[in-house]
């Protein structure tokens, strides 16, 4: 809830002197509300208001950056509680517990396979982040497991240590990868905020419920550390989803600065489809770190996926630079295939001409990022936007033949590109899946 | 001072939706489904009653099985050859306790079957499984119109949810629905405004919203799921806020949508978690009515649900 011109004006002095270089102090509210001038230009304003609007203007959800380098990634900032408000802005991290009470050898496999995770879909890059590890009792052994990480994966990390001692030391081990800390609770707050803060290292705070988490992030602030991260601590799914709404809510409707910081839950499921399940339903649900253990590529793949869903921008679907690609070994034989830029259809596209091994030519056209059909309706896949895409392409330089393949959604274009393209016009299969079959029995 | 908690409560009620009439009332089937009846949104368990958790229903053609994944076939076996076996395994191995029948045959690529056949072929069907049941058309408008309210007059009085009713074609389905007694499908193209449209328009035939299930038309994960994601999480928030228009279940065609995609054709692991994870993230829109394929996706989502639920 930003504050209004009128709510900025009453925080003033009110008496128009003009020294902000606007006639009057209301004036000089709109502005502020506009955020085109800076507060800084008013020298008369009190300290208290100064606070207040200087808090206000803070996004409700603190930003927080974890880890260092390429690696790093953002949390918090989020503004709306739907995706269709506006949208999710940082997507949560995932990570991988690993205890250090497994042997090198194991540690070291799983390292290598979370290294791996990494996927392409529709053009982007799909990523795990995280890897934290879980202190059992010995200090020494949580030590070398800390070196040993180090060594091997170049992932943010985050030290599951409660015992400040232990702790101190870890940091200094890993402090130059700018690792997370969890995480403090309410019997050992003043010793790890301590360490936080020395480290300027982002603290997990745990607490049962919203009441107590306030407490602690307050006296934390107090303590002077800045990045905060929540968590309610183990609890059966729908009560998780509860508590993540609830602190959701708590930053966005009540404007409660306390509880403004991102989330982070722990998933404890054995079977991979159950902790999926439960890892997805968090994502959906505004958590800021993800923990799990599996380490079966479909079920990453799963949960990345539904993390890409989730966070992409509803008002700007993804899209691809509208042009023709060239796939595989083409010759001036090659068939054209016409389709969108919406980066889903036309990857679909692509992997079912890769599949063919069939050379093709894939002209994407500009249809802002709609669908096939929805393109179509809104009149940005006609006969005439696709008669200029193909001339501008110079498709008829690149083949000798003289031969379009649209999509089997658009057959009703027929008759139209026909008649303005000059072309022979063919009709190929609905569904993206009979490309291939379709490919082999045009030759 | 102590945060308070926020805690909202809505006016709007979702309407309960009845499948499968028991011998009281006139049909055959075993057990009355009900879903919808929530006055809050999914999950929300501390801010009103969710009368009625997710219904969950196997997926069969009305001909032996094609165009399924390998995995389908496989975990199928013989039984695909046979529709009615097909049906019966669902129930007896697997325990659906509804069966959603696709009228696949009567599509001019699958044989074509006459209205007669297909509503001959539900007769069958109910006389073999009774379970509730769904009924909806092959996607070919022009024989659907036909062989639908031919299938709805032959399960008169066991009140099927019937489908699907969509913008440019809905009287004829509309007018069976009323005739024999069910309840209808109302298809909209991932579009709030068209699924609204059409609910007022059927209810103007007489048809009570009480007896329509939305379908919003959904993508698999990574395949547009997001898209009707938020056009259900949109729909069911203007429902509770009071839009009775838009206040009825939601049915996700789910097992359809995922093994199409290329993913679920990578390892068998992979389609069925991705089939779960598709019904699990539209649970969390909304969804009321998951429509599967998979017999281990459906006790991973159970389980889930379970759960959930789990008073
Ligand atoms: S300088 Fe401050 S007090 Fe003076 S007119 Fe501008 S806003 Fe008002």
């Amino acid at each position: 809830m930003a504050f209004s011109g009128l709510d900025i004006y009453k925080l003033l002095p009110k008496t128009n002197c003009r020294e902000c270089g606007l006639a009057t102090c209301l004036a000089f509210a709109m502005q502020l509300a506009k955020k085109t001038v800076g507060l800084e230009k008013c020298p008369f304003v009190s300290e208290e208001s100064k606070n207040i609007l200087e808090a206000q203007a803070l996004p409700p959800i603190k930003q927080i950056t974890i880890g260092v380098d390429d690696n790093h990634f953002d949390l918090g900032n989020e503004t709306v509680l739907f995706r269709h408000e506006e949208k999710f802005r940082n997507q949560p991290g995932i990570g991988f517990v690993i205890e250090d009470s497994l042997t090198d050898a194991q540690i070291t496999q799983r390292l290598n396979k979370i290294n791996d995770f990494k996927f392409e879909r529709v053009g982007q890059e799909l990523k795990v982040n995280l890897v934290a590890l879980k202190f059992s009792q010995n200090e020494k052994r949580y030590l070398e497991v800390v070196k040993l990480v180090l060594k091997q994966t170049l992932l943010p990390l985050v030290l599951i240590c409660q015992e400040a001692q232990v702790l101190r030391q870890a940091l200094v081990l890993a402090q130059t990868r700018a690792p997370v800390i969890f995480g403090a609770n309410p019997e050992n707050l003043n010793l790890i905020g301590a360490l936080a803060k020395e480290f300027n290292a982002p603290l997990v705070v745990s607490a049962a419920d919203i009441v107590a988490l306030t407490k602690l992030t307050e006296e934390l602030k107090t303590l002077g550390v800045k990045d905060l991260i929540l968590d309610t601590g183990d609890k059966p799914v729908a009560e998780k989803i509860w508590d993540l709404t609830q602190l959701r809510r708590q930053a966005l409707k009540k404007s409660n600065r306390a509880l403004g910081y991102p989330s982070l839950v722990v998933v404890k499921q054995s079977d991979p489809y159950q902790e999926a399940i439960e890892a997805t339903a968090y994502i959906a649900k505004y958590a800021g770190i993800i923990l799990i253990q599996g380490l079966d590529s479909w079920e990453i793949l799963s949960i990345l996926t539904l993390r890409q869903d989730i966070y992409s921008d509803p008002q700007k679907p993804l899209q691809i630079e509208p042009k023709i690609y060239p796939v595989g070994l083409v010759t001036d034989k090659s068939p054209v295939l016409i389709t969108t830029n919406f980066s889903l259809t036309y990857y679909t596209v692509l992997a079912e001409v890769e599949a063919s091994k069939v050379p093709a030519y894939i002209l994407s056209i500009d249809t802002q990022g709609m669908s096939v059909l929805t393109a179509w309706a809104a009149d940005k896949f006609s006969a005439e936007y696709i008669t200029k895409a193909v001339a501008d392409a110079k498709v008829k330089e690149l083949v000798k033949h003289n031969n379009l393949i649209i999509p089997g959604y658009v057959a009703m274009l027929s008759g139209d590109l026909e008649e303005s393209s000059g072309c022979n016009i063919i009709v190929g299969p609905k569904e993206a899946a009979g490309i291939p079959s379709f490919l082999k029995n045009l030759s | 001072m102590d945060p308070q908690l926020v805690v909202d409560k809505w006016p709007g009620t979702i309407f309960t939706v009845a499948i499968g009439a028991k011998s009281n009332e006139g049909g055959s089937r075993n057990e009355e489904i009900k879903i919808g009846g929530q006055n809050c949104l999914p999950l929300m368990f501390k801010e009103g009653v969710i009368a009625h958790p997710p219904q969950i229903a196997f997926e069969i053609l009305d001909i032996p099985g094609v165009d399924l994944s390998e995995e389908l076939v496989k975990v199928y076996g013989a039984a695909l050859k046979d529709p009615l076996s097909w049906a019966q395994k669902c129930v007896q191995e697997f325990g659906a306790k509804l069966i959603s029948v696709k009228m696949q045959g009567s599509h001019p690529d699958f044989g074509n079957r006459s209205p007669l056949e297909s509503a001959k072929f539900i007769e069958l069907l109910l006389k073999k499984v009774n379970a509730p049941l769904i009924i909806t058309g092959s996607g070919d408008d022009a024989n659907d119109s036909l062989v639908i309210p031919a299938c709805s007059e032959a399960a008169k009085g066991e009140r099927c949810l019937i489908g699907s009713a969509v913008q440019d074609s809905y009287k004829t389905l509309v007018a069976s629905v009323l005739a024999d007694g069910h309840s209808l499908i109302a298809e909209s193209p991932i579009d709030i405004n068209i699924a609204k449209q059409l609910n007022i328009l059927i209810s103007d035939m007489g048809l009570g919203l009480e007896r329509i299930v939305i379908n919003p038309t959904i993508g698999a994960l990574g395949y547009g799921l997001e898209y009707a994601y938020s056009i259900m999480e949109r729909a069911r928030i203007a429902a509770l806020a009071g839009d009775k228009t838009l206040a009825c279940p939601f049915i996700c065609f789910v097992g359809q949508e995922a093994w199409k995609t290329k993913e679920a054709k990578v390892n068998p692991e992979q389609g069925i978690i991705w089939e779960t994870i598709t019904a699990t993230s539209l649970i969390q829109a909304g969804a009321d009515l998951l429509v599967m394929q998979h017999p281990r996706a459906v006790s991973k989502v159970s389980q889930f649900m379970e759960q959930l639920f789990k008073k």
